[in-house]
């Protein structure tokens, strides 16, 4: 009798956790393989499932000249704000991570708050900034939006893993007569590489992505991919925007991989 | 010799001066004139007041927008949370090569586009979408149902957009915990509900506190899911600061709202944290 309640009471916990586990990582993939899916069309409409079958809209992408153009202007913002967000982030990271003193405390709150602040208010106020001052937007201002909100991933990670380095691995390689530069080449920078990869490839995803600063800060002339796939989509339901979907997934699944690969990127996200 | 020794181990402050001062000119300033330009009772700035926040409050508008913004942020978080606990549950007990799947389920959608993860969500909703057909197929509606522009469906959206926020926390939680305090739970005699319950669920609040208040924050600030999914019908208010600032070019007011929101957001954030540090004291007793 007790035995069976307990069967019973395992058997119902197991059934309803592994269920709605299933059912939520379902719901997980769906979007992903719906795209991809519908992105093979052969017909004018997202109708699901698909008419029949073509490469028609992945062809149509070579002529989707406003896409390419936006997709161009993105990777470059998007560069530089990587490339700003880790020179300049890597450099703090080293003098925050390991210091208790209050200004290191509040440098680093300061440099991961705009994870927390909604990036649309920080894009208009930074419009507010650039106007009083008399700068016009341009692809400048757009970098300088794009890196305060990309930084604070590369802060983050690069934060720690210089917490988890073992500080013996310095005084050792001091004591033996190395100097700081060397020690920070052949010790410091080996160790913390994977975590400064991983932070910086979410940095570029989160820039690359990016529409509320985006929004404010770019000129006329530049249009930003996520922005014009986003008015393409608000007008009409573009098919040549499932296919470049398709291709943005691919290329993202791709990276995934690599960075897994070199950086443990999951391992570093939980 | 010890403090030469001592110095090695750390860096200088001012490694972190670039950075820093980039953030005071480009961050914490914008915000500064931000501020002060939800003072200005006219655009063209002739006085100073509380007019544009008298404006907001005053209005129904405006307060409706806020709180059904705010109210979004609680439907999809609770969702995320109820779907979200079981994944990284199963993630747990998972053999390798099915923790290495989950992974990727759980961080694909984090990691591509907004855009593109909402637009998907547009296939799947609309009138001639999977659900629509799905149900008609089975004979279950002759009409398609009207799913997209609707509440359920930004909830639906946003939830799956931001469950990665809030299941990644939960792994890192659930995988702190000692096994063998579930393993005596049943063995002193409580059934796995009751083990769930009394142990596993106590000692994951600081993952479930942390979960919450990622998956809050970005599900009221998602400017792109909300208006794609949402429509021009449901307002919430990123859209109307944007609406503000952009079509109406109504800076003093759009300031005003964005610092009204900006502190329902800091409020929120502050609640989490307390209940997240009240919690860790909880799971250390």
């Amino acid at each position: 009798m007790t035995n069976r309640r307990i069967d019973l009471d395992a058997l119902s916990f197991r059934i309803v956790m592994t269920g709605v586990a299933l059912l939520a990582l379902v719901l997980l993939a769906a979007p992903t393989v719906v795209v991809v899916w519908v992105s093979f069309t052969n017909g004018y409409s997202l109708k699901f499932p698909p008419p029949g079958y073509s490469l028609r809209w992945y062809v149509e992408l070579w002529n989707a000249w406003q896409l390419q153009f936006a997709m161009m202007n993105s990777l470059k913002v998007a560069l530089w704000a990587t490339g700003l967000s880790i020179l300049l982030g890597v450099a703090a990271s080293l003098s925050i991570a390991r210091s208790a003193t209050l200004t290191a405390r509040v440098l680093d709150s300061l440099f991961l708050s705009p994870l927390v602040l909604p990036a649309l208010a920080f894009g208009l106020s930074s419009l507010m900034f650039f106007s009083l001052i008399g700068v016009p937007v341009s692809p400048l201002t757009l970098v300088i939006g794009h890196t305060v909100v990309s930084v604070p991933f590369v802060v983050r990670n690069t934060v720690a893993s210089l917490a988890q380095m073992n500080p013996a691995l310095l005084e050792a390689s001091a004591s033996l007569g190395a100097t700081r530069w060397h020690s920070f080449r052949r010790i410091t920078l080996p160790l913390i590489r994977p975590g400064i990869l991983a932070g910086g490839f979410i940095a570029f995803m989160a820039s690359f992505d990016n529409v509320p600063v985006s929004l404010f800060l770019r000129d006329a002339a530049t249009d930003m991919l996520p922005i014009r796939m986003w008015q393409d989509l608000e007008g009409k339901l573009d098919v040549t925007v499932a296919a470049l979907s398709g291709v943005l997934i691919v290329v993202t699944v791709a990276l995934m991989l690599v960075m897994e690969r070199v950086a443990g990127l999951s391992k570093r996200l939980t | 010799m010890a403090a030469t020794l001592r110095n090695v181990t750390t860096y200088d402050l001012r490694l972190a001066a670039p950075l820093a001062l980039g953030f005071v000119v480009f961050f914490i300033t914008p915000l500064v004139i931000l501020l002060a330009l939800s003072f200005q009772a006219d655009p063209q700035g002739t006085h100073y007041g509380l007019t544009q926040y008298v404006n907001f409050l005053g209005d129904r508008f405006s307060l409706g927008v806020l709180g059904s913004t705010l109210w979004l942020g609680v439907k999809v978080t609770l969702l995320t949370l109820l779907l979200g606990y079981p994944v990284a549950w199963l993630h747990q007990r998972a053999p390798s090569w099915a923790k290495g799947i989950i992974m990727l389920l759980v961080l694909l959608p984090l990691l591509t586009s907004v855009v593109v993860r909402t637009f998907a969500w547009v296939v799947i909703l609309g009138r001639q979408g999977i659900v629509n057909a799905a149900l008609a197929s089975l004979g279950l509606i002759d009409t398609p149902l009207k799913l997209l522009y609707t509440d359920t469906g930004v909830v639906m959206a946003l939830a799956q957009v931001q469950m990665p926020l809030m299941v990644l926390p939960l792994i890192t939680a659930l995988g702190r915990i000692d096994p063998n305090l579930a393993d005596a739970s049943s063995v002193l005699g409580a059934g796995h509900w009751r083990t769930f319950r009394k142990v596993t669920l106590p000692l994951s609040l600081p993952g479930i506190i942390a979960g919450c208040l990622l998956t809050y924050a970005a599900a009221i600030t998602a400017f792109i899911t909300q208006s794609l999914i949402g429509g021009g019908q449901m307002l919430f208010m990123p859209m109307y600061i944007y609406q503000q600032a952009s079509t109406l070019q109504n800076w003093p007011f759009a300031a005003a709202i964005s610092i009204v929101f900006l502190v329902a957001v800091l409020v929120v954030v502050s609640i989490f944290n307390v209940l997240g540090r009240l919690s860790r004291g909880y799971t250390n007793a």
